[in-house]
C-alpha cells in the first residue's frame, strides 16, 4: 500500500534533442551537462524536491543509459524514500503487444498505474529539458484557488520570438480562451513553459479519450489541451517571472551557460534557499597555477588550470595547459586542453583531448561572412590533433588529425 | 570485489590537545583540511578503498561536528545493511572511560568481539596520507606477523606526541622500540596505524587492564615486542602529521605541489567527503588567482595567491589574500589585505581590514568571528 500523495510529478525525459547534434548522440537531452556541474534534469528534480513533491515519475525513452545511471535511486535529490521518491518509467511490453511512447500524453497514459498507486488529487507534468528555478507549490496553490481543471505555467517572451512557442491567449482573470501553437501572428507574448498542473481525475478522463482517438498525436500541446479547452474545461495560466530557458539548440545551450557568468549573470545558482542538487564528482579541489589567468568563469572540482580562461564554464577534472586560451566556451568533464591550444566560442564534450596549439572555433568578428559563424561543437572522447584548426560552426564527431605547424592553412 | 577480513577502528579525538585552536569546538577528526575535507576523511577513505567494510569511530567529546560530518556514512559508501559505519561514544559506568587508548579499547571490546572480521586495524586522525591497507594486510599474512606497525622513514617531526621509534632487522621484524627518544637523525617512526588479530588485541588489552598498565605504546606494544612477531610496514608515500597549528598550516600549503596532490588524491583511491551541493567556483571580473587551491562554492573577485580556499568562501573586490588558509563560508569584504592567516569557518572579515601573520606564526581567527 502506497501512502497517498496529494501531487505526483511526471517528468518527461525521453526527448532526443536532435538539434543538439553530437551532444545527444549517446544521451538523452535531459542528461546533457550544464553549468559546470549539473545535468539539465537536475533543475526539474530539484524544483520538485524544493516544492515538497515526494513522488516523481521520470519517463525515459531515447538513450536512457546515462540518465538511468545518473538518477539511480534518487539519493542526491533526497528522492530515495521508502514508499515514494523517484521512479524511472520506461516503455514496456503488455499481454497484447508493446508500444513506444508515441507522444507526451501517451507516455503518461501508459503509466496511469504508477500515478494511481498514490491516489493523487493533482498531477504536475514537467519537462526534463528546461533550466529554471520554480516553486511548483505556489502554482498548485494558484490552481486550487482558481478551482481550475488545468493550469499552465506561462512566461513572457519577446514578441519577435513568440512564434517559436506555444502561445496562450488569456482573459483578464487569467483563464485561457485560446491556444496558439507557434502562431505566425501571435496575439500575446505568453508562452507555455511546458509545466502543467491537472486535476488527476480530469486528466485521466482525457488521456483515455485521447488514446482511443486514432487520429491523435497523443501530445499535450496539440491534443489534450485543445480538447479540454473545446470541451469547456477551466484552464488557467500561471504567470512565472523568473529565469527560464529551453535549451533546445546549441546556441541556447551555450547562451544558458553564459548567463551564469560575469556581468551577464542573470541566473543565480548559489541561492541557499533553492539549492540545485546533483550528483557530485569525488574530486580534489581545483588548482589554479602561477601561470594561470582565470576571470568571469565557473570552474569545477579537480581541474588543473595553467592557462588563460575567460567567460567560460569548465566542468570537473579538466586540464588546461600553459599558454592555452579558453574563452566564451563550455568544457565538459575530463577534457584535456594542451599547451598553447586555443578554444573560442565552442562546446567541448567529455574526455576530449585538444592537442598542443590546436585552434577550435573562432570569434564572431574573425569570420568574414556572418553566416559562416556559429558555436563549434566537439563530441566526446575525440582527439583534435596538434596544430589542427577546427572552423567556427563545425560539429566534430570524429578525430581530427594533427598537422605540422608550417603546413597550417 | 569488496570486503576483507579487517574491521577498522578510528580514534577521532587522539592528540587533539596539540592543536587546541582548531579542536576547541570539534574533534581532531573533524578539523577541516585541504579545501573540502575533514581529517577523518583520509583514514576513512583509505579504509574503504582498501576494502574494509566495517569501521568504528571512537569519539570521546566534542563530537557534534563529527557526527554532522559523518551522518550515516553514505559519502564513504559505509551506509550499509550489514556492517558500515559505527560511532562509538563513551557509555556505561566509570569503568569504561575513554581516558587513553587501552581503556578505550577495553570499553569497546564488545564492538570488536562482535565483528565477524578476524583482524583489526587501529588508526588516528592526525596523519594525512593515502595508503593502501591491502598491501599492509598482504604483508602481515605473508610474514605471519602477530602485530604490524606502519611506519615512516625520516626525521621525526618535531612536537610529534610520544613517537614510537622502531629498530628493525633486515626482514622487517621489530627488534626493539623506543618511545620519545632524542634522535635527530633519520629513523623509522610509527604513524599510529597498527594491524593485528582482534583476539590478540583483546587479550593484550585485558592483560594491561588487569595490571592497570594503560599506556598503549609502553605497556601494550613495547613490553610485548619479544613475546610476539611484531613487524614494521614502511609507508613510502606523502604523509604529514598534524601536531601543531604550524604543521597544520604547512600540511595545507604542501598541497600546492602537484606531486603531493598526485600522491594524496590518487585517482583510483579517491578521498571521499561529505557532499555540499555548492555550485562551481565562480571567478569574477577582477579575480587574479595564482598558485592556489579553490573549492566549489567560492566566489572570487579579488587577488588570491598561495592560498587554500574552502567551500563557500567569498573574496571581495580589491582584496589581497596571500599564504592563507580560509575555511568554509568565510566572507572577506572588499579591499582587505590578509597574509599568513588561518581563518576558521563562518568568519566574517569586513571591508578594508588588514591582517598579517608570519610564516612561522600564522594568525588564527576562531570560528564565526567578526573582524
Amino acid at each position: 500500500m502506497f501512502p497517498k500523495q496529494e501531487v505526483v510529478a511526471m517528468l518527461l525525459a525521453g526527448g532526443q534533442g536532435s538539434r543538439l547534434g553530437v551532444l545527444t548522440n549517446k544521451l538523452a537531452k535531459p542528461a546533457v551537462p550544464y553549468g559546470g556541474k549539473y545535468r539539465i534534469i537536475d533543475f526539474a528534480l530539484s524544483n520538485c524536491v524544493n516544492s515538497g513533491i515526494e513522488a516523481v515519475g521520470v519517463l525515459t525513452q531515447y538513450q536512457p543509459l546515462i540518465l538511468n545511471e545518473y538518477i539511480s535511486n534518487g539519493q542526491p535529490w533526497d528522492l530515495d524514500s521508502m514508499n515514494s521518491g523517484v521512479q524511472i518509467l520506461s516503455p514496456y511490453q503488455r499481454i497484447r503487444g508493446a508500444d513506444w511512447y508515441k507522444g507526451t500524453a501517451n507516455a503518461i497514459y501508459q503509466n496511469i498505474n504508477y500515478i494511481e498507486r498514490y491516489n493523487p488529487e493533482y498531477v504536475i507534468v514537467l519537462s526534463g529539458d528546461h533550466i529554471y528555478k520554480m516553486d511548483y507549490s505556489k502554482m498548485i496553490a494558484f490552481h486550487k484557488e482558481k478551482e481550475a481543471d488545468c493550469t499552465i505555467a506561462v512566461i513572457n517572451v519577446a514578441r519577435e520570438e513568440a512564434s517559436r512557442f506555444g502561445i496562450l491567449n488569456i482573459n483578464p482573470d487569467l483563464s485561457i480562451y485560446e491556444f496558439d501553437e507557434k502562431p505566425e501572428n501571435p496575439k500575446s507574448t505568453k508562452a507555455s513553459m511546458g509545466v502543467y498542473v491537472f486535476n488527476w481525475n480530469k486528466l485521466k478522463e482525457y488521456l483515455i479519450l485521447d488514446y482511443k482517438n486514432k487520429e491523435s498525436d497523443n501530445d499535450f500541446g496539440k491534443d489534450i489541451l485543445p480538447a479540454m479547452l473545446n470541451a469547456g474545461e477551466k484552464l488557467f495560466a500561471y504567470e512565472f517571472n523568473g529565469y527560464w530557458k529551453d535549451v533546445g539548440t546549441i546556441n541556447s545551450l551555450w547562451e544558458a551557460n553564459m548567463d551564469l557568468l560575469g556581468s551577464n549573470n542573470t541566473f543565480d545558482l548559489s541561492d541557499e534557499s533553492w539549492k540545485i542538487y546533483s550528483k557530485n564528482p569525488v574530486k580534489p579541489p581545483q588548482y589554479i597555477a602561477e601561470s594561470a589567468e582565470v576571470k568571469n568563469s565557473l570552474i569545477g572540482d579537480g581541474c588543473n588550470i595553467y592557462g588563460k580562461v575567460d567567460f567560460s564554464v569548465l566542468f570537473d577534472s579538466i586540464y588546461v595547459g600553459k599558454n592555452a586560451v579558453i574563452r566564451d566556451s563550455i568544457i565538459m568533464p575530463g577534457a584535456i586542453i594542451e599547451e598553447g591550444a586555443v578554444i573560442k566560442y565552442s562546446i567541448v564534450s567529455e574526455n576530449t583531448v585538444v592537442k598542443k596549439n590546436a585552434i577550435v572555433g573562432s570569434c564572431p568578428n574573425e569570420v568574414l561572412n556572418k553566416d559562416d559563424w556559429g558555436i563549434t561543437v566537439v563530441g566526446d572522447n575525440i582527439t583534435i590533433g596538434e596544430n589542427a584548426i577546427v572552423a567556427a560552426k563545425s560539429m566534430i564527431d570524429k578525430n581530427v588529425s594533427g598537422v605540422k605547424n608550417n603546413e597550417r592553412k | 570485489m569488496r570486503g576483507n577480513n579487517v574491521v577498522g577502528i578510528i580514534f577521532s579525538n587522539m592528540n587533539e590537545e596539540l592543536v587546541r585552536e582548531l579542536t576547541e569546538g570539534r574533534t581532531m577528526g573533524s578539523v577541516p583540511f585541504g579545501c573540502r575535507y575533514r581529517l577523518i576523511d583520509f583514514p576513512l577513505s583509505n579504509m574503504v578503498n582498501s576494502g574494509i567494510n566495517k569501521v568504528g569511530v571512537v569519539t570521546k567529546r566534542n563530537y557534534q561536528s563529527l557526527m554532522d560530518h559523518l551522518g550515516s556514512g553514505k559519502s564513504w559508501d559505509l551506509s550499509k545493511r550489514r556492517d558500515g559505519l559505527f560511532i562509538l561514544p563513551p557509555f556505561g559506568n566509570s569503568s569504561s572511560e575513554f581516558n587513553n587508548r587501552v581503556e578505550t579499547l577495553y570499553a569497546i571490546k564488545g564492538f570488536i568481539l562482535n565483528s565477524r572480521e578476524e583482524y583489526v586495524l587501529l588508526c588516528d586522525c592526525d596523519v594525512v596520507c593515502n595508503i593502501n591497507y591491502q598491501e599492509v594486510i598482504k604483508q602481515h599474512l605473508k610474514k605471519q606477523a602477530d602485530i604490524t606497525i606502519i611506519y615512516k622513514r625520516g626525521i621525526v617531526p618535531s612536537k610529534m606526541n610520544t613517537p614510537l621509534i622502531l629498530s628493525l632487522n633486515t626482514d622487517g621484524r621489530v627488534k626493539e622500540t623506543y618511545i620519545n627518544p632524542k634522535i635527530e637523525s633519520e629513523c623509522s617512526y610509527g604513524i599510529n596505524m597498527i594491524l593485528m588479530k582482534k583476539n590478540l588485541l583483546i587479550k593484550l588489552v585485558a592483560e594491561c587492564m588487569s595490571k592497570n598498565e594503560v599506556n598503549f605504546k609502553r605497556d601494550l606494544i613495547q613490553k610485548n615486542i619479544s613475546k610476539y612477531r611484531v613487524f614494521g610496514y614502511e609507508f613510502e608515500g606523502f604523509m604529514k602529521v598534524i601536531m601543531s597549528i604550524n604543521s597544520y598550516f604547512e600540511a595545507n600549503m604542501a598541497l600546492m605541489s602537484k606531486e603531493v596532490r598526485d600522491q594524496l588524491f590518487y585517482n583510483y583511491r579517491p578521498i571521499y567527503t561529505k557532499v555540499r551541493d555548492d555550485m562551481s567556483a565562480k571567478y569574477e571580473q577582477n579575480a587574479i588567482v595564482k598558485n592556489s587551491l579553490v573549492a566549489n562554492g567560492c566566489k572570487i573577485d579579488g587577488e588570491v595567491e598561495n592560498s587554500i580556499l574552502f567551500r563557500g568562501v567569498k573574496i571581495g573586490k580589491g582584496s589581497k589574500i596571500s599564504n592563507c588558509v580560509i575555511m568554509q563560508d568565510t566572507i572577506i569584504g572588499n579591499g582587505c589585505n590578509l597574509s599568513y592567516v588561518i581563518s576558521d569557518k563562518d568568519v566574517t572579515i569586513k571591508q578594508e581590514r588588514t591582517l598579517m601573520g608570519f610564516k612561522s606564526y600564522p594568525v588564527y581567527i576562531s570560528k564565526a568571528s567578526l573582524v
